[in-house]
C-alpha cells in the first residue's frame, strides 16, 4: 500500500513515496528503523545466555513429578538478548525521548539518582520476612516517607501497602466501609461525578457498592446543589477527583466535604492529580477522609511501560483505625517495629485486614523518598507552581486555534483540556493524536474526560522547559489547523512511526495472545 | 533545583502570555483560607545529590543485605542470581520511562515484550493463555478466586492449608466485603499435603479449589485427582506457584488439569526488594480468557499489513467498563514483567532446567545436612528448593538470635502463623543457587548451637 492511494499528498509525502518506491532494502529495514522478530522465532530451547555450575550428584526428591514435557521457552546468548531488547526498546516513545503530554498520567522526568538508590544492596537485596532487627533501615524508609505524605496532605495517618492507584482507591473505600460497619450503619451507595476516572466506579462496585453519578455544572465542576440533594442515609460517601479530570480545582471541595459529613458519609479524594497542588494546599484542610497518592505520578517513579506503581492512602482520624496491615510503628527511642497479624489485637484491632503480601512497593518507596528529599518542601511547592504555569501557558497559547471548553472559567491546574469542536467533518481527535506522533510527540490523552466531546487532555508537567513547550505548541497548532482544514492525510497518520495504525478490531475479534509455531514449521520439525 | 528547567525570566514571560500577575493568580480556585503561603513547616528544604545519597545510604546500611551473609529465606520470595544484562535492559530509558502502551504505533517495544511474556508464562504454567501481569502473587490469587466466582456463579472457595498465609489473609479481607465463603484451616506438620481433605470438601456448591504448588511448607503433590473431581462438580482448580523456577523441574499445574494457574514471578529478574514491587503471573484455559482480569496484549496487523501488537479485550477493563469491569486493576507490573521476560530469555528451557535442578539438588544436600542435627527433623518427603524443619525448640527466637550472628536462617512458622502454637517449632529453609556449601555449614553449626 502506498500513501498515494490515500488522498492528497503534500510535496513532502510525494517525495517520500517516490524514494520508498525507488529504494527497497534487502532486509526491509530502513537504517535505524529495524524490525525485530519474536524470541520464539530467533531463539531455541537448547540455547542459553547463562553459565551455571553442575548440580550436585544426589538423587532428586520431587515426589515423582519430574517434568516430562518440554517447556518450549527459547533461549538466546547474552549478546543476542541484549540486542533483541535494545532493538525493541527503540520502537518505544518515552519521557527520555521527548515531551510526553499525557493528561492525568503525569509523565515527568524520572531522576536517575532514584534508580541508583533503589539498587543499593541494603534496599534491593533484603527479604520481606527478615527479622525486623535486620531491616531497621527499610522500615525507616517506609516511616520517613509516611511522615512526608502525612505532612504534605495534612492528614492523620497513611496506609503504605496499596500497590497502585486503583488498589489505593480500593483501600480507601474498604476503610470507609469498615468504619460504617463498625458503627452498624450499612449504607449502599457511593456517589461518583461523571468526570471521574473509570477506576473510581470500578473500585466502588468491587467493594460491593452501588454507584450513582453526580452531574457536572457548565464550568466542569461538581454540581454542589445536585450533590447535596442526593445525600442521605443510604450514601456511604463520595469519590471526587481534585484537581478534577478536566484539570480544574473543585472550589467547593470544603463545602462538599461538610455536606457529606453532615449526612453521615465519608469523602474519598482521588489523588491522581496531587502533583498540581502539592505544597500549595493540604487535602486534610478541605475535609478529605481518604486519598490515594500515585507515587509514580506526583513523586516521579518511572512508569515502566505500565507499572509498577504504588498507591499509599492518607487517612483522616476517623478512618485511620481501619487501615490495612501491616504498617510500621516508630518508638520514642527511634526503634521501628511492624504491626502485623501477631500484634494486631493489641495495636490495631479495627483493621480491615491485609491487602497484599508483605509491605507494599518498597522499591518505589526508596525512589519516591529520594525524589522528595531532593526537592524538599520548597522544591515540591515549586513543582506544583511550574506544572500549573506550564499547563496554563499551553491553554492560552492554543485557545485561539482549539476549543477550550472551560477556559472561560479561569485558569486550569496542571493540565489543559481541549475539544474537537471546529474540526473538519470526518476528522477526529484520534486523527489529530496520530498526527502528533508524526511530529515526534506522544499524543495527549484522548477522549477523556468523557464530559467533553473528543477531549484532548494535555499535561506538560514541570520538567519541560519553555523552549520545549514552545515547540510542542507549534506542532500542536499546526496539526490542529490541518484537522480544521480537513487534511485527509491525518486520517492515515502516523506515517513515520515504526507501525502504521494497528487493527484493534481484528485483535479483539480473534484474540492471539500467545505465539504458536507456524504449522508448516512444526510439521517439518517432526 | 536541578529538575526544574524554567528560569525566572521564563516564568515572567509565560505569566505575561497567560495574563496573570503572579503564579498565585493561577491558584484562585483554591479557597484562600486553605492556600499555603510558604513551604510546609517542619519539613527539610531541597538538597543536592550528594546529601540525599548520603542520607539514603545511611538508611540502607542499617539493613542486613542477603548477599552479605548466609541466607535461607523463602516462603513466597526467593533470592536468585539475576544476570547483569537484565538490569541493563530494564534501565533502557525507552522501557523505563514509557507509559502503558495506549498508542501502539510508538509502543511496539513494550507491546512485543508483553506478548513474549504472555507466551513464556503460558508455556511455563502449561495453560493456553496468560495476561500481561498483575500486582503480585497475593493479589493475583484473590483475582483468580473472584474470576472463578464469575465463571461458576458460585461463592464457596476451598483454600488449601498449604496456601501462603498472606495470600489467605488477602482473600479473607476481600471476601469480607464481597460475601464470598472461604473454607480454610492452617497446615499441620505432615509429609503429605492436604490433597485428600480437599477432595472430600469439593461439592456442587464449590466455585474453586485453591492449591499452592509447591506448597508453603515445600511439599509437592500431584494435582490431577483434584482437577478431576473439581471438573466433575463443575468447580475450577486454581493452582498457585510462588516459585516459578520449580516448574523447570516438575510438571506444570496446567498439564495436571488446573483451570487457572497464577503465581509470583519475583524469582526471575526482579529480586527481593523487601517484598515489592513484584510481578503477578496469571494464566488460564482459553475458554475463560474473557473472564480473565488484567491487561492483555494481542497480535494484529497495521494498515500496511505488518505484524504488530496492541492492548486488547480492554472491554473487560475498568477504564472502559467502569462499574462492570472484571477487576479494578489499572497499572500492573510492566517493568517487572520485562525483567522476568529478559531473565527467562537468557535462561531458555535449557538454562531454566539447569537452574531448577541446581536449586533442587543443593536443597537436597542442605536438607540432609540440617536434619542430621540432633533436635532437627525434616518434615518433607518431597520438596523443590525449600523444606520445613521441625525443631525441638521454638524456631522464632532462634531465627532472631541467628540474625544477630549474621545468619539469616529461614522463615519461622511463628512469624507466618503467630496464632498457631502447634506450628511454632517449624522453620522453612530455602536453598537456591546462591547458597554455598559454606553457608549451609554455617547455618548447621549455628542451629546446632541453638538447639544444644
Amino acid at each position: 500500500m502506498t500513501m498515494l492511494a490515500e488522498g492528497r499528498p503534500t510535496k513532502q509525502e510525494d517525495n517520500l513515496t517516490m524514494s520508498e518506491q525507488a529504494i527497497s532494502t534487502h532486509t526491509g529495514n530502513r537504517a535505524l528503523m529495524v524490525d525485530e522478530p519474536l524470541i520464539f522465532e530467533i531463539g531455541s530451547p537448547d540455547r542459553t545466555g547463562v553459565d551455571l555450575p553442575e548440580a550436585p550428584d544426589v538423587a532428586s526428591r520431587l515426589g515423582g513429578l519430574e517434568r516430562q514435557t518440554p517447556i518450549a521457552v527459547p533461549g538466546l546468548s547474552e549478546g543476542e538478548t541484549v540486542r533483541h531488547y535494545t532493538r525493541l526498546s527503540r520502537q518505544n516513545y518515552a519521557i527520555d525521548v521527548g515531551l510526553f503530554p499525557l493528561g492525568s498520567c503525569t509523565m515527568k522526568h524520572n531522576p536517575r539518582l532514584n534508580e541508583k538508590i533503589a539498587r543499593l544492596k541494603g534496599f534491593a537485596d533484603i527479604h520481606p520476612l527478615q527479622p525486623v532487627e535486620s531491616v531497621q533501615g527499610a522500615l525507616g524508609v517506609i516511616n520517613e516517607l509516611a511522615v512526608w505524605l502525612i505532612k504534605l496532605t495534612g492528614m492523620h495517618g497513611v496506609a503504605m501497602t496499596p500497590k497502585a492507584g486503583a488498589h489505593g482507591e480500593l483501600c480507601g473505600i474498604l476503610c470507609i466501609r469498615a468504619a460504617l460497619e463498625a458503627r452498624g450503619d450499612a449504607r449502599e451507595v457511593i456517589l461518583v461525578p461523571e468526570s471521574a476516572h473509570g477506576t473510581n466506579p470500578a473500585t466502588a462496585a468491587f467493594a460491593g457498592y452501588k454507584v450513582e453519578d453526580i452531574p457536572a455544572n457548565s464550568d466542569g465542576r461538581v454540581d454542589l446543589e445536585a450533590l447535596k440533594a442526593r445525600l442521605g442515609p443510604d450514601v456511604a460517601g463520595v469519590m471526587i477527583t481534585n484537581p478534577n479530570t478536566c484539570g480544574l480545582f473543585e472550589p467547593d471541595m470544603k463545602a462538599i466535604s461538610d455536606a457529606v459529613h453532615a449526612a453521615g458519609g465519608f469523602v474519598y479524594c482521588d489523588g491522581a492529580n496531587f502533583n498540581a497542588i502539592v505544597g500549595k494546599v493540604r487535602p486534610g484542610d478541605l475535609g478529605v477522609d481518604a486519598m490515594h497518592i500515585n507515587l509514580h505520578k506526583t513523586f516521579s517513579t518511572p512508569h515502566g511501560g505500565g507499572g509498577p506503581g504504588s498507591g499509599p492512602v492518607v487517612l483522616s482520624e476517623a478512618l485511620a483505625p481501619y487501615g490495612p496491615l501491616p504498617f510500621t510503628e516508630r518508638h520514642a527511642d527511634g526503634h521501628l517495629t511492624l504491626v502485623e497479624e501477631e500484634t494486631v489485637e493489641d495495636r490495631h484491632p479495627h483493621t480491615f485486614g491485609r491487602m497484599s503480601a508483605f509491605h507494599g512497593q518498597m522499591g518505589i518507596f526508596t525512589r519516591a523518598l529520594t525524589y522528595i528529599l531532593s526537592h524538599g518542601a520548597d522544591g515540591l511547592k515549586q513543582v506544583a507552581e511550574d506544572a500549573v504555569l506550564n499547563a496554563n501557558y499551553i491553554l492560552r497559547s492554543l485557545e485561539d486555534v482549539l476549543d477550550a471548553p472551560f477556559a472561560h472559567s479561569g485558569p486550569c491546574m496542571h493540565e489543559a483540556l481541549f475539544s474537537d469542536k471546529g474540526f473538519s467533518n470526518g476528522l477526529s481527535t484520534l486523527d489529530l493524536a496520530k498526527g502528533m506522533i508524526d511530529e515526534g510527540y506522544h499524543p495527549m490523552t484522548m477522549y477523556f474526560p468523557l464530559v467533553v466531546h473528543g477531549a484532548m487532555l494535555v499535561e506538560p508537567t514541570e520538567t519541560e522547559s519553555k523552549a520545549a513547550i514552545d515547540q510542542f505548541v507549534g506542532a500542536f497548532r499546526s496539526v490542529a489547523e490541518r484537522a480544521k482544514a480537513g487534511d485527509e492525510l491525518l486520517k492515515s497518520a502516523p506515517h513515520f512511526a515504526p507501525r502504521r495504525r494497528l487493527d484493534e478490531t481484528q485483535a479483539a475479534r480473534n484474540p492471539i495472545l500467545v505465539w504458536t509455531e507456524p504449522e508448516a514449521f512444526a510439521e517439518a520439525a517432526e | 533545583m536541578r529538575y526544574l528547567p524554567l528560569t525566572p525570566e521564563d516564568r515572567q514571560a509565560m505569566l505575561a502570555k497567560i495574563g496573570a500577575q503572579s503564579v498565585d493568580d493561577l491558584f484562585v480556585d483554591v479557597p484562600e483560607e486553605a492556600r499555603l503561603t510558604g513551604p510546609i513547616h517542619g519539613l527539610p528544604m531541597h538538597a543536592g545529590e550528594m546529601a540525599v545519597e548520603a542520607h539514603m545510604k545511611a538508611l540502607a546500611r542499617k539493613n542486613h543485605a542477603a548477599g552479605d551473609m548466609p541466607f535461607f529465606l523463602g516462603a513466597g520470595a526467593y533470592r536468585h542470581h539475576v544476570p547483569a544484562s537484565v538490569d541493563h535492559i530494564i534501565q533502557r530509558g525507552e522501557f523505563l520511562t514509557a507509559y502503558t502502551p495506549y498508542q501502539p504505533e510508538i509502543a511496539q517495544g513494550t507491546l512485543q515484550t508483553l506478548f513474549e511474556f504472555q507466551t513464556q508464562v503460558a508455556r511455563l504454567f502449561g495453560v493456553d493463555v496468560a495476561n500481561a501481569s498483575m500486582y503480585d502473587g497475593s493479589t493475583a490469587c484473590w483475582e483468580a478466586i473472584t474470576m472463578a466466582g464469575r465463571i461458576t456463579k458460585r461463592s464457596k472457595a476451598i483454600l488449601s492449608s498449604g496456601l501462603h498465609p498472606h495470600y489467605v489473609s488477602v482473600a479473607k479481607t476481600m471476601a469480607k466485603f464481597t460475601k464470598d465463603h472461604l473454607a480454610y484451616a492452617a497446615p499441620r506438620f505432615d509429609a503429605a499435603t492436604d490433597g485428600q481433605d480437599l477432595l472430600d470438601q469439593i461439592d456442587d456448591e464449590t466455585s474453586c479449589v485453591v492449591v499452592q504448588y509447591p506448597d508453603i511448607l515445600g511439599r509437592i503433590a500431584d494435582l490431577s485427582a483434584l482437577a478431576e473431581k473439581a471438573r466433575a462438580h463443575k468447580a475450577l482448580l486454581i493452582a498457585v506457584v510462588t516459585e516459578p523456577v520449580a516448574l523447570g523441574a516438575i510438571s506444570s499445574p496446567g498439564e495436571m488439569g488446573a483451570d487457572i494457574v497464577l503465581g509470583e514471578g519475583q524469582s526471575l529478574g526482579v529480586g527481593l526488594q523487601f517484598g515489592g514491587p513484584y510481578v503477578g503471573l496469571f494464566g488460564c484455559k482459553q475458554k475463560y480468557v474473557r473472564q480473565m482480569p488484567g491487561r492483555l496484549c494481542g497480535e494484529t496487523v497495521d494498515a500496511e499489513g505488518k505484524r504488530g501488537f496492541v492492548l486488547t479485550l480492554s472491554t473487560r477493563e475498568q477504564h472502559i467498563r467502569r462499574e462492570k469491569a472484571t477487576s479494578n486493576i489499572c497499572t500492573n507490573s510492566g517493568l517487572c514483567a520485562l525483567a522476568f521476560t529478559a531473565h527467562m530469555t537468557l535462561l531458555g528451557e535449557k538454562g531454566l532446567r539447569q537452574l531448577a535442578m541446581l536449586n533442587h539438588k543443593k536443597a537436597v544436600q542442605a536438607a540432609d545436612r540440617l536434619s542430621a542435627i540432633p533436635g532437627a527433623t525434616l518434615m518433607n518427603r518431597s520438596f523443590f528448593n525449600e523444606f520445613t524443619l521441625v525443631l525441638d525448640k521454638d524456631a522464632r527466637p532462634i531465627v532472631r538470635a541467628l540474625a544477630e550472628q549474621r545468619i539469616l536462617a529461614g522463615v519461622s512458622l511463628g512469624r507466618l502463623y503467630p496464632q498457631e502454637k502447634s506450628l511454632a517449632h517449624g522453620l522453612i529453609v530455602a536453598v537456591t543457587e546462591t547458597v554455598s556449601e559454606e553457608d549451609v555449614e554455617a547455618l548447621a553449626a549455628a542451629v546446632e548451637g541453638a538447639l544444644a
